[in-house]
C-alpha cells in the first residue's frame, strides 16, 4: 500500500476555466471576493481524503424530488423529469461513492426558503432538496421537476434561468465543488450575470444538460444527462520529493 | 502533429446562492422530515480521544459586515493526527470521530460553530510534522467557488514555528488571519474576512 502522506496529489485547478471571484455584473460578488492571491502549496493528505459516505445513509427517497416532502398520497406539481448522469474524473473514470446533493426552486421559481422574496407560491408537496451516492460507475439519478425561472435582485431585469444546484463531495477535499446545471435550450442562459462569471463559452456549455427523448419514460418523465467532471488525482509512478519546500 | 491526450475539464464552479440551506442544511432551513439529520451536524458519533475543542467564529465581507448566509465545511484528522476516510492506511483512526463538520452561518447572527476535537499533527511528504490544523471550506452567495483556508491554532507557537505552510508565507503580517484563537475552556474563534483589512489567506488547492 502506498504510503498516503508521499501519494500524488490532484491535477493543477485551472482558474481560467473556473470563475474568477471578482465578477462585478454579479453584484454579490464585489464584496465577497478576496483582493489578495491565493497561496499555492504542496497539498497533503488533509487534501487528497475526504469522508467516506456509505449508501445505508440514505432514505429510500432522498434522490425522489416529487415525493420526498410530499404529502402521503401527493406529489409536487410540475413538468416531471429524470435528471442522470456520471460524476468522472478528469481521466474519465467513473468515481463510485460521490456525496451528490441538489436543491432547487419549484415548478413556479419559488425556493422554500425565509430569505425568498419572490411572490410566486410556495408548492406545498415541495421541498426542494434531494441527495444520492453514486454507484460503482459514478452514476447517479434524481426524479423531480423541471424548476421555474424567477426574477433575483440583482440587475431590475435580471432572472435566472432554470436550474438544479449540485454539491459534490468527492474523494478528496480538493475536489470539493459546487455547481449549477442548466437546462437545453433556454435562453435565459446568456443573459445570466452568475453564468457569465464564467469566461469561456465552452466551459459554459459543459453545464447544459442535454434533453434525452430517447430515455423518456414512457407516460412519467422526460430525461436530461448531465455529467459533472472532478479534479483527477495524478497518476504519475514516481513519487514528487519536495526537498526544501 | 502530436499525439493527443485530451483530459476532461473539471466542471465549472458557480456559486452556492442565498438558499445553499435547503439543499444542505435542509432541517435547519425549515425543511423537516426529509432527512433524519443533516450531514456533518455531528462530528463526535460517541466519545472519543483526545481534548474536545469547539471552533466558531463569523464571515465578513470587504465592508466589515457579516456574512449571515454563508456555509463553513471543516475536516481535519482525529486527535492522533489520523483521518477518517478512505485514503488512511496509516492506523486505525477514532471510530466515534468523523472529521467532517458542516455548519451555515446563523441567518440572524451570522455565527458558526463546530464541537470537535484538537487535531493531531500531520507529516507532509518529506516527513516534516506540520502543525494542527483544521481545512475550512467557505461557500455562499457572491462567493463563485469556494474558497479554502486553514485554522491553526495560535497557542500552538512551536509546532506553528515550524509547520511547512506557515513558513513559507511571504507576506507575514498576513499570517494571523490564519490564526484561532483561544478563548478558555477548550473554545477557539476563528473569523473569516472575505476582503480587505485582515483578508484571510486563501489557498489555491
Amino acid at each position: 500500500m502506498t504510503d498516503p502522506i508521499r501519494r500524488n496529489g490532484y491535477l493543477v485547478r485551472d482558474r481560467d476555466w473556473q470563475p474568477d471571484a471578482l465578477t462585478p455584473a454579479y453584484k454579490t460578488s464585489v464584496a465577497r471576493s478576496p483582493r489578495n492571491a491565493l497561496l499555492s502549496f504542496p497539498t497533503g493528505l488533509a487534501e487528497h481524503s475526504a469522508p467516506v459516505f456509505g449508501h445505508d445513509m440514505l432514505g429510500p427517497l432522498d434522490n425522489d424530488l416529487i415525493l420526498n416532502f410530499a404529502q402521503p398520497g401527493e406529489m409536487a406539481l410540475g413538468p416531471r423529469i429524470l435528471v442522470k448522469g456520471r460524476v468522472l474524473d478528469q481521466y474519465g473514470r467513473g468515481m463510485p461513492g460521490v456525496l451528490v446533493e441538489a436543491w432547487q426552486a419549484n415548478s413556479g421559481g419559488r425556493y422554500r426558503h425565509r430569505n425568498e422574496g419572490y411572490r410566486a407560491p410556495l408548492d406545498p408537496n415541495f421541498g426542494g432538496c434531494g441527495r444520492t451516492i453514486t454507484g460503482p460507475d459514478g452514476s447517479y439519478e434524481f426524479r423531480t421537476v423541471l424548476p421555474g425561472p424567477y426574477p433575483w435582485p440583482n440587475g431590475m431585469a435580471d432572472w435566472r434561468p432554470a436550474h438544479i444546484h449540485f454539491s459534490l463531495m468527492g474523494h478528496a477535499f480538493a475536489q470539493r465543488l459546487i455547481t449549477q446545471m442548466y437546462f437545453e435550450g433556454d435562453p435565459m442562459i446568456w443573459q445570466c450575470p452568475i453564468i457569465g462569471s464564467i469566461d469561456d463559452r465552452q466551459a459554459i456549455e459543459t453545464l447544459v444538460a442535454s434533453l434525452d427523448m430517447g430515455e423518456t419514460l414512457p407516460m412519467d418523465a422526460r430525461v436530461y444527462t448531465f455529467d459533472m467532471v472532478l479534479r483527477g488525482r495524478r497518476q504519475t509512478f514516481f513519487e514528487n520529493r519536495w526537498e526544501g519546500l | 502533429m502530436v499525439q493527443k491526450h485530451a483530459l476532461l475539464k473539471e466542471t465549472p464552479s458557480q456559486t452556492a446562492g442565498p438558499y445553499v440551506h435547503i439543499g444542505l442544511t435542509p432541517n435547519v432551513s425549515g425543511i423537516g422530515g426529509v432527512y433524519a439529520e443533516d450531514p456533518g451536524a455531528t462530528m463526535k458519533t460517541g466519545p472519543v480521544q483526545g481534548p474536545e475543542i469547539s471552533l466558531s467564529g463569523h464571515v465578513y465581507d470587504g465592508t466589515g459586515a457579516v456574512v449571515r448566509d454563508a456555509l463553513v465545511e471543516i475536516w481535519q484528522p482525529d486527535a492522533a493526527g489520523l483521518f477518517n476516510a478512505a485514503e488512511e492506511t496509516r492506523g486505525t483512526p477514532d471510530p466515534n470521530f468523523t472529521g467532517w463538520g458542516r455548519c451555515a452561518t446563523d441567518l440572524d447572527s451570522g455565527l458558526y460553530s463546530f464541537d470537535t476535537v484538537k487535531p493531531g499533527r500531520v507529516p507532509v511528504a518529506d516527513g516534516r510534522l506540520q502543525a494542527p490544523f483544521i481545512t475550512v471550506w467557505i461557500v455562499a452567495r457572491g462567493i463563485n467557488i469556494g474558497l479554502h483556508t486553514r485554522a491553526y491554532f495560535a497557542d500552538e507557537e512551536a509546532a506553528n514555528a515550524e509547520d511547512p505552510l506557515l513558513t513559507r508565507i511571504e507576506h507575514r503580517a498576513r499570517v494571523p488571519t490564519l490564526m484561532a484563537q483561544p478563548e478558555g475552556d477548550g473554545k477557539y474563534r476563528f473569523d473569516i474576512v472575505l476582503q480587505g483589512d485582515n483578508e484571510t489567506i486563501f489557498l489555491d488547492m
